[in-house]
């Protein structure tokens, strides 16, 4: 791979099949014509722009490729390629980060294990265990703005949510949610583009949660920081090396947030167009769950990347070593080949077996979580602002990249 | 009717467990299991066929003639 850095190119795209721009702002805002055009007529996309890369927009592509995990690597998920960081920041952060972001960074074998670790704190039961304060905090930001008449929903609330619920899985204290976000923001927003600004990200976090694990050590709590410094799992080392436990904190406080939080903003964007969606809810309580599914299918927030491991050609394209290839998990699941009526809103539909979480071996291990953060967030808001619309459609702001959602949503009520 | 999860298939979405709860049981883990050897009552194959067609990884084999 080049460690050039990346040019940002500005000049408008003309070819979204060979020349697409994942940042372009008419894309981040509206992406749904581009996949539909290169499902059509180039399924799997390149382009040179922000290190280069190719991009499958179907169901099918996007599961064999997940699938193939010695060809696609999970080595370096990040969506942008923009060079290495400047020396100084480079050589403190490799010292800190020498595992990466286990699991969702790693292959096989040390995924197989760092996962297992995982995915027990993450079960449906074990979330469970988080839905009452969800449900208190939801129930304290919507007392904040009720009065009001409006709010934003993205900023106000949905971005509120899961840097908490984050927080209190870890054992940290919640007053510092507010400095996760604007770190996650630094990594995955604004930094996806500049690598310094997204090293000094990564540096914050990582210093921060070095301070929590040695904490933890010395003072062992019931909260995930210090199950991950204690679990044991076959194929893990014993113990597990605390740079291990750095890299999968970082990982969960990273993922945790932004992911979720553009999850719910977007499902509260839809709602708030569509008041008949909002009356079935409030009407059918338990349509809840497959809405969910639905909201997470039609507007799923996550792209990751993977590195092709060496030359092959895929599909009639000639990968080469080190390439990446976007998993656009949210194109696959509005192909029409997999969904009928992909661009509808169907709160009870029955056969929904989106890719919102990916698929295959790096199946999302928060799953379960988000789920419930997105049901008790639409639920605890419907029952207290049953009735509400975008202030201004048009005033309404996204990010995307690596996740989209929107970023100012203005509702009023 | 029989259902069955192939283990080495299942990344443990869950989907199968949220819409047929009587013919999945999970793991620690996540894993979905097909309970009580797979079999369906008459009443639940329409679930079963929907854990089918709603798992992401294609995990779920049914055999209507068992």
């Amino acid at each position: 791979m080049t460690t050039e850095p990346a040019k940002a190119r500005t000049e408008p795209v003309k070819d979204w099949a060979t020349d697409y721009d994942i940042f372009d702002a008419g894309y981040v805002k509206d992406p749904f014509p581009v996949w539909d055009e290169l499902r059509e007529k180039c399924p799997v996309a390149h382009t040179e722009r922000w290190g280069g890369s190719w991009m499958p927009t179907t169901y099918e592509d996007l599961r064999k490729i997940a699938a193939n995990v010695e060809i696609f690597s999970s080595r370096n998920p990040l969506v942008a390629n923009d060079g290495e960081p400047t020396e100084e920041v480079g050589a403190e952060l490799e010292e800190q980060f020498s595992v990466g972001a286990p699991p969702i960074s790693s292959d096989p074998p040390i995924h197989t294990w760092s996962r297992a670790l995982l995915l027990p704190k993450f079960s449906i039961k074990e979330v469970a265990r988080y839905e009452e304060e969800t449900r208190e905090l939801c129930r304290s930001l919507i007392d904040g703005f009720v009065d009001k008449g409006r709010a934003d929903a993205a900023a106000d609330y949905a971005q509120q949510i899961p840097s908490r619920v984050i927080a209190s899985m870890l054992g940290i204290p919640q007053e510092r949610a507010g400095d996760f976000t604007d770190w996650v923001r630094g990594f995955l927003e604004y930094g996806l583009t500049n690598v310094d600004l997204r090293s000094g990200a990564a540096m914050q976090i990582l210093s921060f949660l070095n301070e929590q694990i040695q904490e933890r050590q010395a003072n062992p709590g019931d909260d995930l920081i210090s199950y991950l410094l204690e679990a044991k799992t076959e194929g893990a080392p014993d113990p597990i090396p605390p740079t291990h436990v750095l890299g999968t904190c970082f990982l969960l406080l990273v993922a945790g947030i932004d992911t979720t939080w553009s999850s719910i903003g977007s499902a509260m964007w839809h709602l708030a167009q569509n008041p008949d969606d909002c009356k079935r809810l409030i009407d059918e309580p338990e349509l809840i769950t497959s809405a969910v599914e639905e909201l997470l299918r039609a507007y799923s927030p996550v792209t990751m990347a993977r590195e092709v491991t060496r030359d092959a050609e895929y599909n009639g394209c000639p990968m080469q070593e080190n390439d990446k290839i976007l998993m656009n998990f949210p194109a696959a699941n509005r192909d029409p080949a997999k969904f009928d009526k992909p661009d509808e809103v169907i709160l009870d539909r029955e056969v929904n077996p989106h890719i919102a979480f990916g698929v295959g071996i790096h199946r999302c291990a928060g799953s379960n979580l988000a789920r419930m953060e997105m049901k008790v967030a639409i639920e605890e808001w419907l029952k207290r602002i049953p009735e509400f619309r975008l202030e201004d459609p048009e005033a309404v702001t996204w990010a995307g990249g690596q996740v989209r959602g929107p970023r100012k949503c203005a509702v009023v009520f | 009717m029989r259902i069955k999860v192939e283990v080495a298939k299942c990344e443990g979405h869950n989907r199968c467990f949220v819409v047929a709860g009587e013919l999945f049981e999970l793991d620690d883990s996540g894993y979905a299991h097909e309970v009580n050897d797979g079999k369906v009552p008459a009443d639940l194959e329409e679930k079963a066929r929907l854990a089918v067609t709603n798992c992401p990884e294609l995990a779920i084999s049914i055999d209507e003639d068992k």
